[in-house]
């Protein structure tokens, strides 16, 4: 066991990049419920998007595209959820569940021609003189935008949610779709909007697994992500900052035990393997005691009856 | 006042599948009138309203509003053209603050800075304290209203549209209520008053329009009609009113020492230090404003909540930590606020309803085994004693009207010979002649020896059954006092009086 070949500076600058694709499809999903609906099709969605940008880029050789059509490939998928809850009113947890097997098969048969391609790579935005300061440089000043876009995300989500009249609508209607009605609010349109929203972040979170950090297309490769997502949504008491907190945990137990195994840690594979999902949980567990953070009309299926 | 009518309707038609909400309803509102919608339950009042506030097209019809054409498409547009509605069910947001909740309510909501400053002056200067930066859900009823009737004011509405404003309210903020209409009426706003309490209307308004299935009825200036014929308008009928032999209470059978109990929901209120006693043949009314430990105190009867040891005594015997189904077996028998979902079980026929919670008194299992037979004819007996209007006894709960499944309920609890029967809101939403009925079965129950405690804010109900009265207030109970010989004054005043409020300044 050589526990100093971990480079920390590699090793920090891994875990951002390890978290954003669960920061995307998490952030995605807090909006969704924000507004009362529960989607539970996360990870349908991600690795529907995750084949969509990875077919668009290499098609097209440019992985911005990719991107495009994963946001897109991720939206037209979740308007199913909401054709099937919004509309015919069926039920959310069922419809959720549908959507991942759906998307999970799906996927498999749009990625059937491109299993064992690379695909185009997204170059680091050069930051000039930033890069070189030593440490922090490597560690911030060396992804991908879409890292970037990642993290102006949650702080737009933050900003819109607490400061503005379209942020304060999508609560209310999260919080009382009957009330929301009642002063003439369109509830079914608002939520239609957030749960495409959900399916966009997903899509791209699915694609940044596809196109950068693993780059190469294999079946269920989101592998869990979604439903991490799921959890972190709830377990960061439906807080943006929180949220982000949540996913560098989980980002950072993953690079580390990642490197654990490579530096030959004496503790069995199937150990290192679990222990982001056991840790993100535990400590999201305490830090959400708070219960009464969950949109009140969450899950519960709107019908105007008059 | 000028010739030209505010809002004029003319022949407002709206019908739904199976029943006509809204026959041909003509009626007119002039500026700075005060006037009345009375009508029953189902009467078709809300429609109207809801039909001058864009969230119903009608069929037919016209609407004017200052003489010219007004078809407002949705809420937004009613607003914008000056009309401002508080509704009956708060249209609320329970985790949004006072000024938020205020900023959802109006088209061109200022910052929250500017907004809260306003909150303050329109607050101050119609006698509605309240704190713009407060989240509603821990606010009480009346200040719930005061959020609702500011954000109304906010926008300067011509009229104001409020739906059975009332039935939340103590006496004292009734008194407080109606200063700030008179107010706003003399400053030209007209009020279109929805309700059934009947003095209310004859102390307030100046119009009255009166819908009985629909259609007008009939019109008076309420302050030269007497209620009973008001009354009679409304229902169509001469009402009867329940009658009692009345006799000396029997043995003690509920025992409440000191119950104190935490609120098993989030925004709920703590059971607080509540003693009292209930005897045979005696019938405690218990008052209150809605939120303030009914749902709680029923819930610890029926044994959906636990409490401690040695609070609760049936029949000297310690029940606090039986559940549900053993406290029927001994004869506590509850019928809860809430039809739909609480006391019914929406998706089920009234035969399984009745295998509910007749099972074990009724003798309807045995070993396990149901037997719908006996369910059936209990229901079916239910059905026949207390009128239920439905098809039959297999037609789903939630296909019954609201009046007709509250007789349902009530009817399933009094057939089952309780030795104490609590029930909270027994004539919630029911039409008068059918609230009567149940009332009677109530007495009825009392004169065989049951004890009982009806839990209700209708007072003029409290008054008419109960022999003791008490209030709950903040999760306490004040002492009981025979009910005959209590004042509308005192009655407000154990209820918790004013809460703070106080009368328009200006």
């Amino acid at each position: 066991m050589d526990l100093s070949a971990i480079n920390p500076i590699l090793f920090i600058a891994g875990f951002l990049v390890a978290a954003t694709p669960l920061i995307f499809a998490a952030i995605g999903e807090l909006v969704v419920e924000k507004s009362g609906v529960l989607n539970l099709g996360v990870e349908g969605m991600m690795i529907t998007g995750a084949i969509c940008g990875f077919a668009t880029a290499v098609e097209t050789g440019s992985p911005m595209l990719g991107f495009v059509a994963a946001a897109v490939g991720g939206a037209a998928l979740s308007l199913l959820f909401a054709f099937l809850t919004q509309i015919t009113l069926a039920n959310q947890v069922a419809s959720g569940l549908a959507l991942t097997l759906f998307g999970l098969g799906l996927s498999a048969l749009l990625g059937q021609s491109y299993v064992g391609i690379k695909p185009p790579r997204l170059g680091d935005i050069n930051f000039g003189p930033l890069a070189d300061i030593p440490v922090i440089g490597p560690i911030l000043f060396t992804h991908d935008i879409i890292l970037y876009l990642g993290i102006a995300l949650v702080a737009g989500v933050w900003a819109v949610l607490k400061f503005t009249r379209a942020g304060l609508i999508l609560r209310a209607v999260g919080e009382s779709h009957d009330a929301a009605h009642a002063l003439g609010y369109k509830v079914v349109r608002i939520r239609t909007l957030a749960i495409m929203f959900g399916g966009a972040c997903a899509g791209i979170g699915g694609a940044y697994i596809s196109l950068i950090r693993v780059p190469q297309w294999t079946e269920g490769m989101t592998a869990g992500v979604g439903w991490i997502a799921l959890a972190l949504v709830v377990f960061a008491s439906w807080k943006p900052w929180r949220l982000l907190l949540g996913a560098y945990l989980f980002g950072g137990i993953t690079q580390l035990q990642l490197n654990l195994q490579g530096a030959g840690v004496a503790i069995p594979v199937e150990y290192l393997a679990m222990s982001p999902y056991v840790i993100t949980i535990i400590v999201l567990v305490i830090l959400s005691a708070d219960k009464s953070a969950a949109p009140a009309s969450l899950g519960r299926t709107f019908h105007a009856s008059h | 006042m000028t010739d030209t009518p505010l809002l004029d309707l003319t022949g407002l038609t709206k019908a739904y599948p199976g029943v006509v909400a809204n026959d041909s309803v003509s009626l007119a509102i002039m500026p700075g009138e005060v006037h009345a919608l009375l009508g029953e339950n189902g009467a078709g009042k809300s429609t109207l309203v809801k039909m001058i506030y864009g969230l119903v097209k009608p069929d037919a019809g016209s609407m004017k509003m200052n003489g010219e054409a007004f078809a407002p498409a949705e809420p937004r547009a009613a607003r914008a053209a000056g009309v401002g509605m508080v509704f009956q069910h708060f249209s609320l947001f329970d985790a949004l603050t006072v000024a938020e909740n205020i900023a959802l309510g109006m088209e061109n909501a200022p910052k929250l800075n500017a907004l809260s400053q306003q909150i303050r002056d329109v607050s101050d200067t119609y006698g509605l304290p309240l704190s713009p930066d407060r989240v509603v859900g821990d606010l009480s009823a009346g200040e719930r209203q005061r959020v609702e009737i500011i954000r109304c004011l906010l926008q300067e509405p011509k009229l104001l549209i409020m739906d059975e404003p009332t039935s939340v309210l103590t006496p004292q903020e009734v008194e407080i209520l109606f200063k700030t209409l008179r107010k706003l009426s003399a400053e030209g706003t007209a009020i279109l008053y929805i309700s059934h309490k009947l003095e209310e209307i004859r102390a307030l308004c100046d119009g009255a329009t009166i819908l009985r299935l629909g259609k007008v009825v009939g019109e008076c200036v309420p302050a030269e009609t007497s209620a009973r014929d008001m009354a009679e308008m409304m229902v169509g009928t001469v009402l009867q009113t329940p009658t009692r032999a009345g006799k000396t209470p029997g043995e003690v059978v509920l025992e409440l020492k000191s119950l104190s109990a935490k609120s098993q929901s989030a925004f709920g209120m703590p059971l607080r230090d509540i003693s009292v006693e209930v005897r045979r043949g005696e019938v405690l009314g218990i008052g209150g404003v809605a939120g303030n430990g009914q749902d709680e105190l029923l819930a610890a009867l029926s044994g959906e909540m636990l409490t401690t040891p040695g609070m609760i005594l049936f029949q000297g015997r310690e029940v606090g930590l039986l559940g549900p189904n053993p406290r029927r077996g001994l004869g506590i028998l509850t019928a809860p606020e809430e039809r739909l979902g609480h006391a019914a079980a929406p998706d089920m026929s009234l035969t399984e309803n009745a295998m509910l919670t007749g099972a074990a008194r009724e003798g309807l299992e045995k070993g396990g085994l149901l037997n719908w037979g006996a369910a059936r004819q209990f229901a079916e007996k239910i059905i026949a004693q207390f009128d239920v209007r439905t098809p039959g006894p297999g037609n789903a709960a939630r296909s019954l009207s609201g009046g007709n499944l509250q007789k349902f309920v009530i009817g399933r609890e009094v057939l089952q010979r309780p030795e104490l029967l609590v029930v909270n809101q027994p004539t919630w939403g029911v039409d008068a002649s059918a609230a009567a009925s149940i009332r009677q079965a109530l007495l009825d129950l009392a004169e065989n020896g049951t004890a009982l405690v009806v839990i209700s804010q209708d007072l003029d109900e409290l008054m008419e059954i109960s022999d003791r009265f008490a209030a709950l207030n903040e999760g306490r109970l004040s002492p009981p006092r025979p009910a005959h010989d209590l004042t509308v004054d005192e009655i407000g005043l154990m209820m918790g009086g004013a809460h703070g409020m106080e009368v328009a300044h200006v």
